[in-house]
């Protein structure tokens, strides 16, 4: 659409401009008043330069959450866009059952994060919970609690069970943009199945599968209240991923100056992957 | 791919998807000494026991309703003030537009741990610790981004004639934007309302630290019970099916626009 050039519209803006400020920027500044300060409490504040940064950056702890979540990251990942691509295929396209599938599939998404949780944890419970028991009975030494392994592969299988139908809506919202004219023309010429998908589907679900991909990357990335509920960052910290490090060391130790530097990092690093989100989206926009 | 097994990919999909809700259904219909007395797949002596103590103890049914209370004022505010901003996206440029879109877009994204302490320490100071407003107010952080950039996405697919034929016909701004413009986009208001609703509903690490008695979420409370009154499976399993409905409800009505919203009103 072609916009008009018109500065008061700025005036539009204000209630959000004032609203979401208060919210970012004042946390923020405390965020890096913390970050390079050093304080003993009563507003006493001695400054401290670089000092937190270089300690976070050396700590094999923060090495070993930031593998961590970039592991987890990539699994969920690999498994969920496989798995949701596939599912939006085969989904049908027409009648009653669309709804069904929808409102069934959507139900996750609208679960309380800890509530995701609780339930998983309630699920996979090794001698009273409905998968744990199936697993011990069927011969699979099972206890979530207790083997990292096991801990790690409930984590993942639960954020799949969450978020997976976040990538079935999205992409198939793409295929039911394309019109059955071009499966028509397809079968005419006698087009495979996998030409068909390669040629015809895929092109149509670029977009939003790109967008689909880069909001779980980021949503991922965040992720706290479902694996701290579910294992507690435990057995040991196997499962501590960087927010849930981050509430340790700030809440947990009160150490304000560490906490304050890596939560600088770690916003640094959603900023890098929220512009290459708003840089692609546009660009598809604009196309 | 053959037409008649089709129909199997989704169905074991939707499978997997029903097998920890019932996991927690059923539990929350058993008594505390069934659950811990072994795995048993049905209710052997069906209970509604937990229920009735959600219901009757105000510790919990307070929790509901104080979810429900900043959910509503967080929705209602969030919309409110998206409106005019995305209609300003949506219609002019202007001076830093762009820049301005993408820093909301950078609230959105950004991770609530980082927010938590300094968010205790600013509601703290203005006195607004533990009230339903300061969770409100705070979920805006996210819900404003979400609710402009899904509204934006909506009136951009609204011919601009529509705005300059009512200008034409010598309406003001503010009741052409009121008496035309949102009635025509009622469908998106809806939509951007169920996902303020929704991302308020289901975060809680703010909500936790932002209250402790007055207006805790019924999420928090459950979290509570979970570790100082023992293990009471029963109780936490009702009360985490009990959050489940608010969901399953209104998603009937948005079914068809809800990939829309969590593309953030791109698609």
């Amino acid at each position: 659409m072609n916009k008009t050039q018109n500065n008061k519209a700025w005036w539009l803006v204000v209630p959000v401009l004032i609203l979401v400020a208060f919210n970012a920027f004042i946390p923020l500044m405390t965020v890096v008043n913390y970050a390079f300060q050093e304080t003993f409490g009563d507003n006493v504040f001695f400054w401290e330069g670089t000092t937190w940064f270089e300690q976070v950056l050396r700590s094999g702890r923060f090495h070993d959450a930031l593998i961590r979540q970039f592991l987890f990251t990539g699994m969920i990942l690999a498994i969920e866009v496989p798995l949701g691509v596939g599912v939006a295929l085969t989904m049908p396209r027409k009648g009653p059952w669309v709804s069904v599938c929808l409102v069934l599939m959507a139900l996750p998404l609208l679960i309380p994060w800890n509530v995701v949780g609780a339930m998983w944890n309630i699920f996979a419970l090794p001698d009273i919970g409905l998968l744990g028991y199936t697993l011990n009975s069927i011969g699979i030494d099972y206890n979530f609690t207790r083997q990292p392994f096991a801990a790690w592969m409930t984590t993942v299988v639960m954020d799949v069970w969450h978020w997976t139908s976040l990538i079935v809506l999205l992409c198939y919202a793409g295929l039911s943009s394309i019109p059955d004219d071009y499966y028509q023309a397809a079968h005419i010429d006698g087009a495979s199945r996998w030409a068909i998908f390669r040629y015809i589907q895929l092109p149509k679900m670029k977009r939003v599968l790109t967008i689909a991909i880069l909001l779980r990357f980021m949503d991922s990335f965040m992720i706290y209240t479902e694996p701290f509920v579910l294992t507690g960052g435990g057995p040991g910290n196997t499962t501590t991923f960087l927010s849930i490090d981050l509430v340790k060391i700030a809440l947990g130790q009160f150490d304000l100056g560490p906490a304050a530097a890596m939560s600088l990092i770690y916003f640094l690093m959603v900023l890098l992957t929220c512009w290459a989100f708003y840089t692609i989206m546009m660009r598809n926009e604009e196309q | 791919m053959t037409t008649t097994r089709r129909w199997l990919v989704p169905t074991l999909y939707i499978l997997f998807l029903m097998l920890p809700i019932y996991g927690l259904l059923s539990m929350s219909f058993k008594s505390t000494n069934e659950i811990l007395g072994g795995f048993s797949l049905f209710p052997q002596d069906f209970t509604l026991e937990n229920y009735k103590v959600i219901f009757t103890d105000p510790t919990w049914y307070n929790g509901y309703l104080n979810s429900i209370l900043y959910v509503v004022i967080n929705t209602l505010l969030s919309v409110t003030v998206a409106l005019p901003a995305a209609y300003a996206f949506s219609r002019y440029r202007f001076l830093g537009d762009k820049h301005l879109f993408f820093w909301l877009l950078t609230n959105r994204m950004a991770p609530p741990a980082v927010f938590a302490l300094p968010f205790f320490q600013l509601y703290s100071a203005i006195g607004l610790f533990d009230t339903h407003i300061a969770v409100a107010i705070a979920h805006c952080l996210f819900n404003i981004p979400l609710a402009v950039w899904i509204l934006e996405g909506f009136m951009s697919g609204i011919p601009k004639e529509l705005d300059e034929t009512a200008y034409l016909d010598g309406y003001s701004f503010w009741r052409f934007f009121i008496r035309i413009f949102i009635p025509t986009i009622a469908a998106g208001i809806g939509v951007a309302m169920f996902f303020c609703f929704m991302y308020s509903w289901v975060e809680l690490l703010l909500a936790k630290t932002l209250t402790s008695v007055e207006a805790k979420p019924i999420a928090a409370t459950m979290t509570r019970t979970a570790s100082s009154s023992g293990y009471e499976l029963g109780l936490l399993a009702a009360a985490g099916s009990l959050t489940i409905i608010p969901g399953a409800i209104v998603i009937y009505f948005v079914r068809n626009y809800i990939a829309k919203g969590f593309a953030l009103g791109r698609v």
